[in-house]
Protein backbone atom coordinates (compact mmCIF):
# COMPACT_ATOMS: atom_id res chain seq x y z
CA UNK A 1 0.00 0.00 0.00
CA UNK A 2 1.16 3.20 -0.91
CA UNK A 3 -0.19 6.46 0.88
CA UNK A 4 1.11 9.22 -1.43
CA UNK A 5 0.66 7.36 -4.99
CA UNK A 6 1.65 9.81 -7.23
CA UNK A 7 4.63 11.25 -5.51
CA UNK A 8 5.97 8.28 -3.72
CA UNK A 9 6.10 6.51 -7.62
CA UNK A 10 7.53 9.35 -9.66
CA UNK A 11 9.74 8.28 -12.14
CA UNK A 12 12.65 9.47 -11.50
CA UNK A 13 13.52 12.00 -14.46
CA UNK A 14 9.82 13.28 -13.42
CA UNK A 15 11.12 12.99 -9.71
CA UNK A 16 14.40 14.90 -10.11
CA UNK A 17 12.85 17.57 -11.98
CA UNK A 18 10.29 18.44 -9.14
CA UNK A 19 13.55 18.93 -7.09
CA UNK A 20 15.75 21.27 -9.21
CA UNK A 21 12.70 23.05 -9.41
CA UNK A 22 11.88 23.21 -5.35
CA UNK A 23 15.46 23.30 -4.45
CA UNK A 24 15.77 26.61 -6.50
CA UNK A 25 13.12 28.29 -4.55
CA UNK A 26 13.86 26.87 -1.35
CA UNK A 27 17.54 28.50 -2.30
CA UNK A 28 16.30 31.97 -3.01
CA UNK A 29 14.11 31.48 -0.03
CA UNK A 30 16.82 31.06 2.41
CA UNK A 31 19.39 33.67 0.86
CA UNK A 32 16.91 36.34 1.00
CA UNK A 33 15.23 35.84 4.16
CA UNK A 34 18.29 34.06 6.73
CA UNK A 35 21.04 36.20 7.10
CA UNK A 36 23.45 33.43 7.80
CA UNK A 37 22.96 32.02 4.81
CA UNK A 38 23.42 34.99 2.61
CA UNK A 39 26.76 34.83 4.32
CA UNK A 40 27.74 31.97 3.70
CA UNK A 41 26.39 31.89 -0.01
CA UNK A 42 28.24 34.82 -0.09
CA UNK A 43 31.48 33.62 1.13
CA UNK A 44 31.51 30.47 -1.14
CA UNK A 45 31.00 32.93 -3.54
CA UNK A 46 27.56 31.42 -4.96
CA UNK A 47 24.35 32.82 -5.77
CA UNK A 48 21.12 31.38 -6.00
CA UNK A 49 20.77 31.66 -9.75
CA UNK A 50 23.80 29.11 -9.92
CA UNK A 51 21.62 26.66 -8.86
CA UNK A 52 20.41 24.91 -12.12
CA UNK A 53 20.51 21.58 -11.41
CA UNK A 54 20.69 18.77 -9.07
CA UNK A 55 24.58 18.77 -9.30
CA UNK A 56 24.94 22.47 -8.58
CA UNK A 57 23.73 21.82 -5.02
CA UNK A 58 27.53 20.33 -4.40
CA UNK A 59 28.99 24.26 -5.08
CA UNK A 60 26.27 25.45 -1.94
CA UNK A 61 28.36 25.24 1.26
CA UNK A 62 26.77 22.63 4.32
CA UNK A 63 25.25 24.15 7.64
CA UNK A 64 26.70 21.92 10.88
CA UNK A 65 25.17 21.54 13.68
CA UNK A 66 27.73 24.45 14.97
CA UNK A 67 26.18 26.71 12.54
CA UNK A 68 22.55 25.84 14.60
CA UNK A 69 23.99 26.46 17.80
CA UNK A 70 25.75 29.81 17.07
CA UNK A 71 22.03 31.08 15.69
CA UNK A 72 20.41 29.81 18.91
CA UNK A 73 17.64 29.93 19.66
CA UNK A 74 15.60 31.18 16.50
CA UNK A 75 18.44 32.77 14.09
CA UNK A 76 18.17 30.25 11.26
CA UNK A 77 13.88 30.83 10.93
CA UNK A 78 12.91 31.83 7.73
CA UNK A 79 9.59 33.20 8.70
CA UNK A 80 8.51 36.03 11.15
CA UNK A 81 7.14 34.00 14.79
CA UNK A 82 3.39 35.06 13.97
CA UNK A 83 3.44 31.94 10.89
CA UNK A 84 5.24 29.64 13.50
CA UNK A 85 2.64 27.55 15.03
CA UNK A 86 5.01 25.68 17.08
CA UNK A 87 8.85 24.60 17.98
CA UNK A 88 10.65 21.59 19.24
CA UNK A 89 14.12 21.19 20.13
CA UNK A 90 16.97 18.36 20.94
CA UNK A 91 17.84 17.61 24.31
CA UNK A 92 21.35 19.55 23.91
CA UNK A 93 23.25 16.79 25.98
CA UNK A 94 26.38 17.60 24.03
CA UNK A 95 26.25 21.77 24.08
CA UNK A 96 23.26 23.95 23.65
CA UNK A 97 20.19 22.36 22.42
CA UNK A 98 18.91 23.14 18.82
CA UNK A 99 15.26 25.08 18.38
CA UNK A 100 13.78 24.03 14.99
CA UNK A 101 10.28 25.70 13.86
CA UNK A 102 7.74 24.40 12.28
CA UNK A 103 4.32 26.42 10.13
CA UNK A 104 0.85 25.17 9.62
CA UNK A 105 2.59 23.71 6.06
CA UNK A 106 5.52 21.96 7.71
CA UNK A 107 3.12 20.41 10.20
CA UNK A 108 1.15 19.48 7.44
CA UNK A 109 3.55 18.24 5.23
CA UNK A 110 5.01 16.58 8.53
CA UNK A 111 1.82 14.80 9.46
CA UNK A 112 1.48 13.73 6.21
CA UNK A 113 5.11 11.47 5.62
CA UNK A 114 4.62 10.43 8.93
CA UNK A 115 1.20 8.91 7.47
CA UNK A 116 3.29 7.85 4.19
CA UNK A 117 5.75 6.29 7.12
CA UNK A 118 2.57 3.88 8.66
CA UNK A 119 1.10 2.58 5.05
CA UNK A 120 4.38 1.61 4.47
CA UNK A 121 4.57 -0.57 7.40
CA UNK A 122 1.53 -1.90 6.25
CA UNK A 123 -1.14 0.09 8.30
CA UNK A 124 -4.51 1.59 7.85
CA UNK A 125 -7.33 3.61 9.35
CA UNK A 126 -8.24 0.64 10.89
CA UNK A 127 -5.29 0.41 13.43
CA UNK A 128 -4.77 1.63 16.86
CA UNK A 129 -1.39 2.63 17.28
CA UNK A 130 0.42 2.59 20.86
CA UNK A 131 2.36 5.68 20.43
CA UNK A 132 5.50 5.19 23.26
CA UNK A 133 7.36 8.03 21.89
CA UNK A 134 8.11 11.20 24.31
CA UNK A 135 5.80 13.82 23.44
CA UNK A 136 7.45 17.01 24.45
CA UNK A 137 10.45 19.61 23.02
CA UNK A 138 11.45 15.67 21.49
CA UNK A 139 9.73 15.43 17.84
CA UNK A 140 8.91 11.68 18.19
CA UNK A 141 5.47 12.23 20.08
CA UNK A 142 3.97 14.43 18.59
CA UNK A 143 5.31 13.47 14.52
CA UNK A 144 4.25 10.32 15.09
CA UNK A 145 1.01 11.17 16.58
CA UNK A 146 -0.34 13.49 14.05
CA UNK A 147 1.07 11.55 11.22
CA UNK A 148 -1.26 8.34 12.66
CA UNK A 149 -4.25 10.93 12.92
CA UNK A 150 -3.76 12.10 9.62
CA UNK A 151 -4.20 8.28 8.18
CA UNK A 152 -7.00 7.96 10.66
CA UNK A 153 -5.93 5.02 12.67
CA UNK A 154 -6.76 5.10 16.64
CA UNK A 155 -3.83 7.00 18.51
CA UNK A 156 -2.82 6.09 22.24
CA UNK A 157 -0.78 8.76 23.24
CA UNK A 158 1.21 6.64 26.05
CA UNK A 159 4.58 9.04 25.64
CA UNK A 160 7.46 7.20 27.29
CA UNK A 161 8.04 5.63 30.51
CA UNK A 162 5.80 3.69 33.44
CA UNK A 163 6.74 0.49 31.77
CA UNK A 164 4.08 -1.11 33.90
CA UNK A 165 1.16 0.68 32.52
CA UNK A 166 2.50 0.45 29.15
CA UNK A 167 2.12 -3.33 29.10
CA UNK A 168 -1.21 -3.38 30.65
CA UNK A 169 -2.40 -1.08 28.18
CA UNK A 170 -0.83 -3.27 25.27
CA UNK A 171 -2.68 -5.94 26.47
CA UNK A 172 -6.05 -4.57 27.30
CA UNK A 173 -6.58 -2.03 24.80
CA UNK A 174 -5.31 -4.05 21.83
CA UNK A 175 -2.60 -2.21 20.01
CA UNK A 176 -2.01 -3.45 16.51
CA UNK A 177 1.15 -1.37 16.77
CA UNK A 178 3.77 0.37 18.46
CA UNK A 179 6.05 3.18 17.49
CA UNK A 180 8.92 3.44 20.41
CA UNK A 181 12.99 3.65 20.05
CA UNK A 182 14.24 -0.38 19.43
CA UNK A 183 15.56 -0.32 22.83
CA UNK A 184 12.47 0.73 24.42
CA UNK A 185 10.64 -1.94 22.80
CA UNK A 186 13.05 -4.84 23.77
CA UNK A 187 12.54 -3.65 27.21
CA UNK A 188 9.55 -3.37 27.14
CA UNK A 189 9.15 -6.84 25.99
CA UNK A 190 11.55 -8.32 28.35
CA UNK A 191 9.77 -6.36 31.28
CA UNK A 192 6.42 -8.03 29.71
CA UNK A 193 8.02 -11.60 30.25
CA UNK A 194 9.21 -10.94 33.61
CA UNK A 195 5.74 -10.13 34.86
CA UNK A 196 4.69 -13.19 32.91
CA UNK A 197 2.76 -11.89 30.60
CA UNK A 198 2.52 -13.87 26.87
CA UNK A 199 3.98 -10.59 24.54
CA UNK A 200 3.99 -13.12 21.80
CA UNK A 201 0.39 -13.13 22.18
CA UNK A 202 -0.37 -9.56 21.98
CA UNK A 203 -2.50 -7.88 18.91
CA UNK A 204 0.56 -6.08 18.27
CA UNK A 205 1.69 -7.07 14.71
CA UNK A 206 4.02 -4.00 13.58
CA UNK A 207 6.53 -1.88 15.12
CA UNK A 208 7.84 1.13 14.02
CA UNK A 209 11.20 1.98 15.23
CA UNK A 210 13.66 4.59 15.65
CA UNK A 211 15.65 7.26 17.02
CA UNK A 212 18.34 5.89 17.97
CA UNK A 213 21.08 3.50 15.69
CA UNK A 214 20.10 -0.47 15.78
CA UNK A 215 21.31 -3.75 14.60
CA UNK A 216 19.44 -6.54 12.31
CA UNK A 217 20.39 -8.54 15.69
CA UNK A 218 18.21 -6.48 17.46
CA UNK A 219 15.36 -6.35 14.97
CA UNK A 220 15.58 -10.39 15.10
CA UNK A 221 15.15 -10.44 18.84
CA UNK A 222 12.02 -7.93 19.27
CA UNK A 223 10.69 -9.96 16.19
CA UNK A 224 11.06 -12.79 18.16
CA UNK A 225 10.01 -11.51 21.61
CA UNK A 226 6.75 -10.06 20.33
CA UNK A 227 5.94 -12.02 17.11
CA UNK A 228 5.29 -8.64 15.30
CA UNK A 229 7.50 -7.54 12.11
CA UNK A 230 9.57 -4.89 13.10
CA UNK A 231 10.40 -1.71 10.64
CA UNK A 232 13.35 1.08 10.80
CA UNK A 233 12.20 4.74 10.59
CA UNK A 234 14.46 7.44 10.60
CA UNK A 235 14.24 11.46 11.13
CA UNK A 236 16.34 14.11 12.97
CA UNK A 237 14.75 17.18 14.65
CA UNK A 238 16.59 19.72 12.58
CA UNK A 239 15.83 17.86 9.41
CA UNK A 240 11.92 17.65 10.58
CA UNK A 241 11.51 14.92 12.80
CA UNK A 242 11.02 11.13 12.84
CA UNK A 243 9.56 10.59 9.42
CA UNK A 244 12.20 11.92 6.61
CA UNK A 245 13.01 7.92 5.98
CA UNK A 246 11.42 4.66 6.26
CA UNK A 247 11.78 0.82 5.49
CA UNK A 248 9.01 -0.66 3.58
CA UNK A 249 7.00 -3.78 4.91
CA UNK A 250 7.31 -5.43 1.22
CA UNK A 251 11.78 -5.49 1.00
CA UNK A 252 12.98 -4.61 5.13
CA UNK A 253 15.72 -3.36 2.77
CA UNK A 254 16.73 0.05 3.63
CA UNK A 255 14.50 3.04 4.23
CA UNK A 256 13.11 5.09 1.38
CA UNK A 257 13.70 8.86 1.91
CA UNK A 258 10.88 11.40 0.86
CA UNK A 259 12.85 13.08 -2.21
CA UNK A 260 10.16 15.22 -2.70
CA UNK A 261 10.23 17.16 0.37
CA UNK A 262 14.41 16.53 0.98
CA UNK A 263 17.85 15.73 -1.01
CA UNK A 264 20.07 13.37 0.05
CA UNK A 265 23.62 13.37 -0.52
CA UNK A 266 26.54 11.01 0.56
CA UNK A 267 30.09 12.58 1.28
CA UNK A 268 33.35 12.05 2.19
CA UNK A 269 33.57 13.72 6.05
CA UNK A 270 36.82 14.42 5.76
CA UNK A 271 36.84 15.95 2.39
CA UNK A 272 33.29 17.26 1.87
CA UNK A 273 33.48 15.49 -1.67
CA UNK A 274 29.85 14.04 -2.81
CA UNK A 275 30.74 10.27 -3.29
CA UNK A 276 29.23 8.28 -6.03
CA UNK A 277 26.24 6.07 -5.43
CA UNK A 278 26.46 3.43 -3.16
CA UNK A 279 29.27 4.18 -1.01
CA UNK A 280 28.82 4.78 2.54
CA UNK A 281 29.58 8.35 4.18
CA UNK A 282 28.25 10.68 5.37
CA UNK A 283 24.42 11.72 5.20
CA UNK A 284 23.57 15.16 3.86
CA UNK A 285 20.29 16.52 3.55
CA UNK A 286 18.75 19.60 2.02
CA UNK A 287 15.09 20.73 2.82
CA UNK A 288 13.47 21.70 -0.29
CA UNK A 289 9.52 22.58 1.26
CA UNK A 290 10.07 23.56 4.73
CA UNK A 291 9.19 27.18 5.45
CA UNK A 292 9.94 27.88 8.91
CA UNK A 293 13.17 26.33 9.53
CA UNK A 294 15.04 25.23 5.88
CA UNK A 295 18.67 23.70 6.03
CA UNK A 296 20.65 23.78 3.18
CA UNK A 297 23.00 20.37 3.01
CA UNK A 298 22.61 19.94 6.83
CA UNK A 299 25.59 17.47 7.63
CA UNK A 300 23.96 14.86 10.35
CA UNK A 301 26.87 12.92 10.93
CA UNK A 302 25.32 9.99 9.76
CA UNK A 303 26.85 7.39 8.54
CA UNK A 304 24.94 5.52 5.63
CA UNK A 305 24.52 5.01 1.70
CA UNK A 306 22.20 5.47 -0.93
CA UNK A 307 20.82 3.16 -3.24
CA UNK A 308 18.27 4.25 -6.19
CA UNK A 309 17.65 1.11 -7.81
CA UNK A 310 14.09 -0.04 -7.94
CA UNK A 311 12.27 -1.71 -4.92
CA UNK A 312 9.72 -4.46 -4.90
CA UNK A 313 7.09 -2.11 -3.12
CA UNK A 314 6.97 -0.06 -6.84
CA UNK A 315 8.42 3.62 -4.96
CA UNK A 316 10.94 5.23 -7.32
CA UNK A 317 12.18 7.18 -3.86
CA UNK A 318 16.17 6.64 -2.78
CA UNK A 319 16.88 4.25 -0.17
CA UNK A 320 19.40 4.65 2.72
CA UNK A 321 20.92 1.91 4.71
CA UNK A 322 20.01 1.80 8.22
CA UNK A 323 22.33 4.13 10.22
CA UNK A 324 24.72 1.71 11.64
CA UNK A 325 27.32 5.09 13.05
CA UNK A 326 28.76 8.77 13.40
CA UNK A 327 31.19 9.40 11.07
CA UNK A 328 32.48 11.68 14.26
CA UNK A 329 33.96 7.83 14.97
CA UNK A 330 35.72 7.23 10.98
CA UNK A 331 39.02 6.69 11.00
CA UNK A 332 41.22 6.66 8.43
CA UNK A 333 43.57 3.81 7.68
CA UNK A 334 46.10 3.52 4.66
CA UNK A 335 43.87 5.97 3.13
CA UNK A 336 40.71 3.48 3.58
CA UNK A 337 37.56 5.15 5.63
CA UNK A 338 36.56 2.76 8.42
CA UNK A 339 33.73 3.06 10.43
CA UNK A 340 33.47 1.12 13.63
CA UNK A 341 30.05 -0.02 12.88
CA UNK A 342 31.18 -1.96 10.20
CA UNK A 343 33.74 -3.85 11.50
CA UNK A 344 31.28 -4.70 14.25
CA UNK A 345 28.83 -5.51 11.27
CA UNK A 346 31.24 -7.80 10.02
CA UNK A 347 31.82 -9.80 13.47
CA UNK A 348 28.17 -10.21 14.36
CA UNK A 349 28.25 -12.08 11.19
CA UNK A 350 30.73 -14.45 12.61
CA UNK A 351 29.60 -17.10 15.26
CA UNK A 352 31.51 -17.29 18.13
CA UNK A 353 32.20 -13.58 18.38
CA UNK A 354 30.94 -11.42 21.27
CA UNK A 355 30.31 -8.08 20.15
CA UNK A 356 33.19 -6.76 22.38
CA UNK A 357 35.94 -5.27 20.28
CA UNK A 358 38.68 -2.37 20.44
CA UNK A 359 40.31 -0.69 17.12
CA UNK A 360 43.72 -0.21 17.42
CA UNK A 361 45.25 2.14 15.29
CA UNK A 362 49.23 2.83 15.01
CA UNK A 363 51.54 3.89 12.29
CA UNK A 364 55.05 1.38 12.31
CA UNK A 365 57.56 3.22 9.88
CA UNK A 366 55.05 4.98 7.19
CA UNK A 367 52.57 2.23 7.54
CA UNK A 368 49.10 2.72 9.61
CA UNK A 369 47.94 -0.69 11.15
CA UNK A 370 45.02 -1.68 12.53
CA UNK A 371 44.70 -4.06 15.45
CA UNK A 372 41.18 -5.25 15.86
CA UNK A 373 41.31 -6.93 19.61
CA UNK A 374 38.24 -9.21 19.64
CA UNK A 375 36.91 -11.23 23.07
CA UNK A 376 37.37 -14.64 22.51
CA UNK A 377 33.66 -16.26 23.42
CA UNK A 378 33.05 -19.10 26.15
CA UNK A 379 31.01 -21.11 22.97
CA UNK A 380 33.52 -21.29 20.59
CA UNK A 381 35.92 -22.35 23.03
CA UNK A 382 33.85 -24.64 25.40
CA UNK A 383 33.24 -27.53 22.36
CA UNK A 384 36.80 -28.16 21.99
CA UNK A 385 39.11 -25.57 23.54
CA UNK A 386 41.62 -26.22 20.46
CA UNK A 387 44.32 -24.14 19.24
CA UNK A 388 43.16 -24.40 15.50
CA UNK A 389 39.80 -23.51 16.35
CA UNK A 390 41.01 -19.91 17.69
CA UNK A 391 43.56 -20.07 14.62
CA UNK A 392 40.83 -20.30 12.29
CA UNK A 393 38.44 -17.93 13.65
CA UNK A 394 41.12 -15.53 13.90
CA UNK A 395 41.94 -15.97 10.11
CA UNK A 396 38.42 -15.32 9.70
CA UNK A 397 38.07 -12.58 11.03
CA UNK A 398 40.95 -10.91 9.03
CA UNK A 399 39.59 -12.14 5.45
CA UNK A 400 36.43 -11.32 6.20
CA UNK A 401 37.08 -7.54 7.23
CA UNK A 402 39.68 -7.27 4.13
CA UNK A 403 36.66 -8.75 1.96
CA UNK A 404 33.93 -6.03 3.51
CA UNK A 405 36.34 -3.35 3.98
CA UNK A 406 39.75 -3.53 2.03
CA UNK A 407 41.62 -3.20 4.92
CA UNK A 408 43.91 -5.52 6.44
CA UNK A 409 44.03 -5.89 10.25
CA UNK A 410 45.81 -7.39 12.74
CA UNK A 411 43.31 -9.57 14.61
CA UNK A 412 43.95 -10.19 18.37
CA UNK A 413 41.87 -12.33 20.01
CA UNK A 414 41.72 -11.45 24.23
CA UNK A 415 40.38 -12.92 27.22
CA UNK A 416 36.54 -12.53 27.95
CA UNK A 417 35.36 -9.31 29.73
CA UNK A 418 38.92 -7.80 29.29
CA UNK A 419 37.07 -5.45 27.36
CA UNK A 420 36.09 -2.22 28.52
CA UNK A 421 32.02 -2.19 28.72
CA UNK A 422 30.33 1.56 27.93
CA UNK A 423 26.98 2.51 28.75
CA UNK A 424 25.57 5.15 26.09
CA UNK A 425 27.91 5.90 24.19
CA UNK A 426 31.33 3.40 23.59
CA UNK A 427 34.43 4.44 22.38
CA UNK A 428 35.98 2.03 20.28
CA UNK A 429 39.05 3.44 18.39
CA UNK A 430 42.45 3.98 20.33
CA UNK A 431 44.67 5.98 18.09
CA UNK A 432 48.36 5.92 18.61
CA UNK A 433 49.43 7.35 15.60
CA UNK A 434 51.34 10.94 16.40
CA UNK A 435 51.74 12.61 12.45
CA UNK B 1 34.94 -45.65 27.63
CA UNK B 2 38.10 -44.97 28.74
CA UNK B 3 38.25 -41.49 27.86
CA UNK B 4 40.41 -38.35 29.84
CA UNK B 5 38.83 -34.87 30.33
CA UNK B 6 41.30 -32.62 29.45
CA UNK B 7 40.48 -28.90 30.07
CA UNK B 8 41.43 -26.00 28.23
CA UNK B 9 42.47 -22.25 29.57
CA UNK B 10 42.77 -19.62 26.92
CA UNK B 11 45.44 -16.78 27.48
CA UNK B 12 46.47 -13.60 26.28
CA UNK B 13 50.49 -13.49 25.96
CA UNK B 14 51.26 -11.77 28.77
CA UNK B 15 53.11 -11.49 32.35
CA UNK B 16 51.30 -12.81 35.44
CA UNK B 17 48.63 -15.06 32.76
CA UNK B 18 50.00 -18.27 33.62
CA UNK B 19 50.63 -17.93 37.28
CA UNK B 20 46.82 -16.48 38.04
CA UNK B 21 45.57 -19.73 36.84
CA UNK B 22 47.73 -21.80 39.57
CA UNK B 23 47.07 -18.99 41.86
CA UNK B 24 43.26 -19.95 41.18
CA UNK B 25 44.04 -23.22 41.13
CA UNK B 26 45.75 -24.04 44.23
CA UNK B 27 43.30 -21.76 46.53
CA UNK B 28 40.58 -24.16 45.22
CA UNK B 29 43.00 -27.19 46.44
CA UNK B 30 42.56 -28.94 42.63
CA UNK B 31 45.85 -30.64 41.65
CA UNK B 32 47.65 -30.94 38.24
CA UNK B 33 47.70 -34.35 37.01
CA UNK B 34 49.89 -33.41 33.89
CA UNK B 35 49.92 -30.11 31.46
CA UNK B 36 51.00 -28.62 28.14
CA UNK B 37 51.20 -25.16 27.11
CA UNK B 38 50.55 -24.27 23.10
CA UNK B 39 51.47 -21.25 22.21
CA UNK B 40 51.13 -19.08 18.99
CA UNK B 41 52.41 -15.72 18.09
CA UNK B 42 49.26 -14.12 19.81
CA UNK B 43 48.11 -16.15 22.96
CA UNK B 44 48.28 -19.48 24.15
CA UNK B 45 45.85 -22.36 25.10
CA UNK B 46 46.60 -24.26 28.43
CA UNK B 47 45.92 -27.70 28.51
CA UNK B 48 45.54 -29.58 31.82
CA UNK B 49 45.01 -32.56 33.47
CA UNK B 50 43.56 -32.23 37.22
CA UNK B 51 42.37 -34.30 39.73
CA UNK B 52 38.51 -32.77 39.74
CA UNK B 53 37.98 -30.84 36.42
CA UNK B 54 34.22 -29.71 37.25
CA UNK B 55 35.44 -27.86 40.19
CA UNK B 56 38.50 -26.66 38.25
CA UNK B 57 36.19 -26.09 35.01
CA UNK B 58 33.71 -23.84 38.00
CA UNK B 59 36.59 -22.13 39.78
CA UNK B 60 38.75 -21.07 36.54
CA UNK B 61 34.96 -19.54 35.01
CA UNK B 62 34.33 -17.77 38.07
CA UNK B 63 37.38 -16.27 37.66
CA UNK B 64 36.64 -14.95 33.98
CA UNK B 65 38.86 -17.59 32.11
CA UNK B 66 37.72 -19.19 28.74
CA UNK B 67 37.37 -22.81 29.34
CA UNK B 68 36.78 -25.75 26.95
CA UNK B 69 37.02 -29.48 27.60
CA UNK B 70 38.54 -32.17 25.44
CA UNK B 71 38.20 -35.72 25.32
CA UNK B 72 42.02 -37.07 25.49
CA UNK B 73 43.66 -40.41 25.86
CA UNK B 74 45.99 -41.85 28.43
CA UNK B 75 48.22 -44.41 27.04
CA UNK B 76 50.28 -46.14 29.90
CA UNK B 77 53.88 -46.80 26.88
CA UNK B 78 57.14 -48.83 28.65
CA UNK B 79 59.77 -46.51 29.33
CA UNK B 80 62.36 -48.18 27.52
CA UNK B 81 63.66 -47.17 23.68
CA UNK B 82 61.03 -47.84 21.33
CA UNK B 83 58.02 -47.48 23.45
CA UNK B 84 56.04 -45.12 21.58
CA UNK B 85 57.60 -46.00 18.38
CA UNK B 86 55.39 -49.02 18.89
CA UNK B 87 51.85 -47.40 19.69
CA UNK B 88 52.62 -44.94 16.57
CA UNK B 89 52.96 -47.50 14.42
CA UNK B 90 49.77 -49.36 15.65
CA UNK B 91 47.35 -46.39 14.72
CA UNK B 92 49.44 -45.31 11.81
CA UNK B 93 48.33 -48.48 10.26
CA UNK B 94 45.32 -47.48 10.47
CA UNK B 95 45.35 -44.25 9.89
CA UNK B 96 44.70 -41.96 13.20
CA UNK B 97 46.02 -38.76 13.29
CA UNK B 98 47.43 -37.58 16.47
CA UNK B 99 46.64 -33.69 16.97
CA UNK B 100 48.86 -34.02 19.56
CA UNK B 101 50.40 -35.28 22.68
CA UNK B 102 52.72 -34.76 25.90
CA UNK B 103 54.20 -37.26 28.62
CA UNK B 104 54.95 -37.55 32.01
CA UNK B 105 56.43 -40.21 33.81
CA UNK B 106 54.54 -41.96 36.37
CA UNK B 107 56.02 -42.22 40.31
CA UNK B 108 57.36 -45.76 39.78
CA UNK B 109 58.81 -44.79 36.66
CA UNK B 110 58.80 -47.96 35.13
CA UNK B 111 56.23 -46.03 32.67
CA UNK B 112 55.60 -42.73 30.98
CA UNK B 113 52.00 -41.98 30.24
CA UNK B 114 51.42 -40.03 27.50
CA UNK B 115 48.42 -38.04 26.71
CA UNK B 116 47.20 -38.14 23.05
CA UNK B 117 44.55 -36.06 21.29
CA UNK B 118 43.41 -37.81 17.98
CA UNK B 119 40.88 -36.55 15.14
CA UNK B 120 39.04 -40.15 15.55
CA UNK B 121 39.00 -40.69 19.92
CA UNK B 122 36.92 -43.84 19.70
CA UNK B 123 38.55 -45.62 17.19
CA UNK B 124 41.91 -44.90 17.99
CA UNK B 125 40.86 -46.47 21.59
CA UNK B 126 39.81 -49.63 20.26
CA UNK B 127 42.86 -50.65 18.33
CA UNK B 128 45.25 -49.46 21.15
CA UNK B 129 43.15 -51.86 23.45
CA UNK B 130 43.08 -54.46 20.35
CA UNK B 131 46.84 -54.07 20.36
CA UNK B 132 47.36 -55.06 23.63
CA UNK B 133 48.08 -51.49 24.84
CA UNK B 134 46.97 -50.25 28.03
CA UNK B 135 44.56 -47.25 27.84
CA UNK B 136 44.41 -45.52 31.46
CA UNK B 137 40.30 -44.98 32.59
CA UNK B 138 40.11 -41.25 33.32
CA UNK B 139 39.44 -42.43 37.24
CA UNK B 140 42.69 -43.59 37.16
CA UNK B 141 44.55 -40.16 35.62
CA UNK B 142 42.52 -37.97 37.71
CA UNK B 143 43.99 -39.99 40.98
CA UNK B 144 47.60 -40.79 40.02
Amino acid sequence: MIYNEEFETLPREALEALQVKRLQQAVQRVYHTVGFYKRSFDNAGVKPDDIRSLDDLRRLPFTTKQDLRDNYPYGLFAVPMSSVVRVHASSGTTGRSTVVGYTRRDIDTWSELMARCFVMAGLTKNDIIHNAYGYGLFTGGLGAHYGAERLGASVIPISGGNTKRQIMILQDFGPTAICATPSYTLYLAEQGEEMGVDMRSLKLRVGVLGAEPWSEKMRGQIEDKLDITALDIYGLSEVMGPGVAMECLEAKQGLHIFEDHFIAEIIDPETGEVLPEGETGELVFTTVTKEAFPLIRYRTRDVSRLVKAPCRCGRTLVRMDRVTGRSDDMIIVRGVNVYPSQIEGVLLNIPGIEPHYMLIVDREGNLDTLEVQVEVGEKVFAETGEVKVLQELSRRITKDIKDYLGVSTKVKLVEPKTIQRFEGKAKRVIDKRTI
Amino acid sequence: MNKVEQISIFLENKPGGLEFVTRVLKDAGINIRALSLADTSDFGVLRLIVNDAEKAKQVLKDNGFTVGRTSVVAVLVPDRPGGLHSILEALSKENINVEYMYAFVERSGEHAIIIFRFNATDRAIEILTKSGFTVLPGEKVYSL
